[in-house]
């Protein structure tokens, strides 16, 4: 390998608090696809945005294509031929493709000369992309793609990929990754960024392994197995949850022909969800997000009103009963948005443990609060989940995210529902949070509730589901018995590639 | 550099201390303001923030105090529900106006019947439910509609000031009052007087209710599930929801209790200090309201305490336009800086100032 095209020494960048990196060292070398590998919170992304020019850093120094390199802005970060894709997308849903890409471009050329160098493009990397749809109508495959050309277009030496995948059916990703092979074959370097390990040991020649801002170690990620990488990652042992023998009761939940127009124009409709749940059963639906998640928690814990036979449970049709009511007889929901959505940033954790706790925990009397009763509950979930926290006082918003994930968690899982539904339950969480979260669920499941697990993170359903089911476009798979199932069959209940075409390279 | 750095939670002690240096730097920016009117600015402050209360016209100025106090704290209790949920009704004046034009039309309906175990209740039920209706309009054209109630209650001021020009004019106008527009004068009709419950006092009806209105929205928004759920939706509406709250029905709540408090302040008004339904009963109150609320921290207390604080400045601004002669519109921009100085440093609640370069590269 000749000189690198990057390399970083010794950055370092603090916020108030927290070191994000700290004396940071590596190098990409012309044409590697190197991994950037880490937690969430480890550094990934003040590293990349200090790369991309987005933040300063505080010391420490880089050169790029040998010269040194401090880009003030992304403007310049892009003219020395750096590119980034991001996690998620900056795309107008009301334009079309030529269009989205022409308002990333500094100096873009006429839409008629755009499209064509748009066509060329996507043929030639195998990303077969018509300029001239909406948006509005890609799949996240496609939308990836736009901005993956957008990125191209400029010839970049340098494309930096933050957590690509995460958005992607399993066939989809295979595309995502022929293309990535092809660019590098013509000397473009990757930093790839990701926690997902599978992926680097396929995909990346060299990887840079960041814990709590600092790097902990590189490797050739070819020659590791994943779960050498994951421990290095998280600088632990790592726990695999277990789960006592036991055996189904009951059906619990039972959801027939479920169909429901969302509130806002931007979600997904369900159409026609049917599965059942039994007592002591979890049932983990997997999905690309935005296929429908947000909604079918909704349609179960009641912020969303359905048929009422749409919904049972234990036989009695919920469809057009509230949340509180439906808490009243036993099931509890815990959505993804930790702030905003399960919790109120601002209210202290007693005030949100009355949030959803207040039917099942008695915590009023005609109507007025005991603040003692909520303390005192708010106290239990801190102590039985170990959230980290000076006192149930704290605000919510004060919690990081994984302590006010486990608050959230156990504050529905303390209640021992009849039936549990959650959505992404360790997004982003810490490894070890998330492996406790994880336990957690199967021990309510051990202890005869019916759960429901809503994921993107399909190893993680896969290890704790007894059924699988996925989402697509507001459809939900017949479920399957998750033991078995390959990666090749959960992808295409996920919808497969979308329609997308397979790269020609 | 200077520069701005959110905090972790929002500061207590600078929540607290934001509207006491609100206060005095709207005495610093208002004196600078009277100096360039040619107005001794120390003079000037006194007269507003001290004559009232310990100068030599003091046994006259204290009982306007309640007066005005009154009406004030009223309407911004009501609006602070709101406020805190995120529902801005910015029409408390018009539905002040309405419960005034209604209130006052149930006590002449009566005049000149003796009952006034009768009249005076039915004229408050009047009041409330004037202010109530007028508020339901934007209430239920948001929850049916979606359409903004902030244009809506504000546009609906104006329609109730053509309605009280009306009113004063046509159907209530005094028969015996020679033709003059405005109405009879309810303090000289018994059993509609809302007049002084102790003589020199200031202390009428009106001034109790919104001391009994203090009290009910505190032990509400402590305690009761509903004012948990006012507070909820405030903070964020999505977990409100999730939480079981049903966002019309609190839009309803919300704007229908603060139009009733309006309502509530305009009819113990018209019935007392003002006397009479005429064009210009309505003084601002409603508007004034809001500066109250906010400068009260949307907490009960806060509001009693910036209700005589904002009627201190009524009061001494009129001291000041008789003793000094200053224009009232400089009255009205000292009350606006106190609005502008309380949102300008409430900044600093969520946000800690920084002083320092960025280290740069």
């Amino acid at each position: 390998m000749t000189a690198p095209i990057l390399t970083i020494n010794g950055l370092t960048k603090a916020y108030p608090g927290v070191v994000a990196n700290d004396d940071v060292s590596f190098s990409v070398g012309r044409g590697e696809v190197h991994a950037l590998l880490g937690e969430n919170g480890a550094g990934k992304s003040t590293l990349v945005k200090m790369i991309y020019g987005l933040v300063k850093p505080d010391s420490g120094s880089m050169t790029f294509a040998d010269a040194p390199f401090a880009p003030s802005s992304p403007q310049e970060a892009r003219s020395t031929g750096i590119a980034m894709v991001f996690q998620h997308f900056s795309l107008f849903e009301a334009l079309n493709v030529a269009e989205n890409v022409a308002l990333g471009m500094e100096n873009p050329p006429p839409m008629r000369e755009l499209a064509t160098r748009i066509r060329e493009v996507s043929d030639t990397y195998g990303l077969p992309l018509d300029p001239n749809r909406m948006v509005g109508d890609l799949s996240a495959g496609e939308r990836q793609r736009v901005e993956i050309i957008r990125c191209l277009l400029q010839d970049p030496k340098l494309l930096i990929m933050d957590e690509p995948t995460s958005v992607l059916t399993p066939q989809e990703v295979d595309i995502l990754f022929q293309t990535l092979r092809k660019l590098q074959s013509e000397g473009t370097s990757i930093l790839y960024i990701s926690h997902k390990l599978e992926e680097i040991r396929s995909l990346c020649e060299g990887a840079t392994i960041l814990r709590l801002g600092k790097v902990v170690g590189s490797c050739d990620p070819r020659e590791k197995s994943a779960r050498e990488l994951a421990e290095m990652m998280v600088g632990t042992e790592l726990k695999t949850p277990t789960s006592a023998a036991h055996e189904p009761g009951p059906v619990a939940l039972e959801v027939s022909g479920l169909t429901v127009r969302p509130a806002s124009p931007f979600g997904t409709v369900l159409k026609d969800v049917s599965f059942s749940v039994r007592e002591g059963e979890i049932l983990g639906i997997g999905g690309v997000a935005g296929n429908g998640q947000d909604e079918l928690l909704g349609a179960l814990s009641g912020e969303m009103l359905s048929e009422d036979d749409a919904v049972k449970l234990e036989g009695k049709p919920i469809g057009r009963l509230g949340p509180n009511l439906r808490r009243g007889i036993g099931l509890q929901a815990a959505p993804e948005e930790r702030l905003g959505h399960a919790a109120a940033p601002d209210m202290s954790l007693i005030e949100n443990a009355v949030l959803s706790a207040r039917v099942r925990q008695n915590l009023d009397r005609n109507g007025f609060i005991d603040w003692r009763k909520a303390r005192d509950f708010a106290e239990q979930v801190i102590e039985a989940f170990d959230v980290r926290t000076p006192g149930p006082g704290n605000a919510a918003r004060a919690l990081s995210g994984g302590n006010l994930q486990k608050f959230v968690i156990g504050r529905e899982i303390l209640q021992s529902p009849k039936v549990f539904v959650v959505n992404q339950p360790t997004w982003g969480v810490d490894a070890s949070a998330a492996a406790s979260i994880r336990q957690a669920i199967l021990d309510l499941a051990v202890a005869g509730s019916a759960v429901v697990v809503i994921s993107q993170d399909l190893d993680e359903l896969m290890e704790i589901s007894d059924l699988f089911a996925a989402l697509n476009e507001g459809r939900l798979s017949d479920p399957r018995p998750a033991r078995g199932l390959t990666i090749d069959e959960i992808g295409l209940m996920m919808g497969g590639a979308h329609g997308m075409e397979v790269a020609h390279v | 550099m200077i520069h701005l750095e959110k905090r972790p939670t929002p500061s207590p002690l600078w929540s607290y201390l934001t509207p006491l240096i609100a206060v005095v730097a709207t005495m610093i920016a208002g004196g600078l303001m009277f100096a360039l009117l040619g107005k001794d600015p120390v003079v000037a402050i006194r007269t507003i923030f001290w004559d009232p209360i310990f100068g030599e016209f003091a046994f006259y100025y204290r009982g306007q105090l309640l007066v005005k106090a009154g009406p004030l704290i009223l309407i911004a209790i009501g609006l602070s529900l709101g406020f805190r949920a995120g529902i801005w009704n910015i029409g408390a004046e018009g539905q002040y106006i309405m419960g005034a034009v209604f209130g006052a039309a149930v006590g002449l309906a009566f005049y000149p019947m003796e009952a006034r175990w009768l009249v005076f209740p039915l004229m408050i039920l009047g009041g409330a439910l004037g202010g109530f209706l007028w508020a339901m309009i934007p209430g239920i054209l948001r929850t049916r509609f979606n359409t903004n109630e902030i244009l809506v209650s504000l546009l609906l001021v104006y329609v109730a000031e053509q309605i009280l020009a009306s009113m004063s004019l046509g159907l209530l106008r005094n028969p015996d009052g020679a033709g003059f527009p405005g109405s009879r004068n309810l303090r000289q009709y018994e059993s509609a007087a809302n007049n002084e419950l102790i003589a020199g006092w200031g202390m009428h009806w009106g001034v109790v209710a919104a001391f009994i209105a203090v009290i009910f929205a505190y032990i509400m928004l402590s305690r009761h599930v509903m004012g948990f759920n006012v507070r909820l939706t405030g903070e964020s509406p999505r977990a409100a929801k999730f939480a079981g709250v049903n966002p019309n029905r609190l839009i309803l709540f919300c704007l229908g209790t603060s139009g009733a408090l309006a309502g509530l302040a305009g009819l113990f008004e018209v019935a007392g200090p003002a006397g009479q339904i005429s064009i210009d009963f309505n003084v601002g109150y409603g508007f004034t309201a809001i500066i109250v609320a906010f400068l009260g921290r949307l907490h009960p207390i806060g509001i009693l305490l910036a209700g005589l604080l904002m009627a201190l400045t009524y009061i001494g601004g009129e001291a000041a336009q008789a003793s000094l002669g200053l224009p009232a519109a400089a009255i009205q921009a000292f009350q606006g800086m106190l609005l502008f100085f309380l949102l300008a440093f409430d900044v600093f609640t969520n946000f800690r100032l920084r002083l320092g370069r960025e280290i740069s590269t």
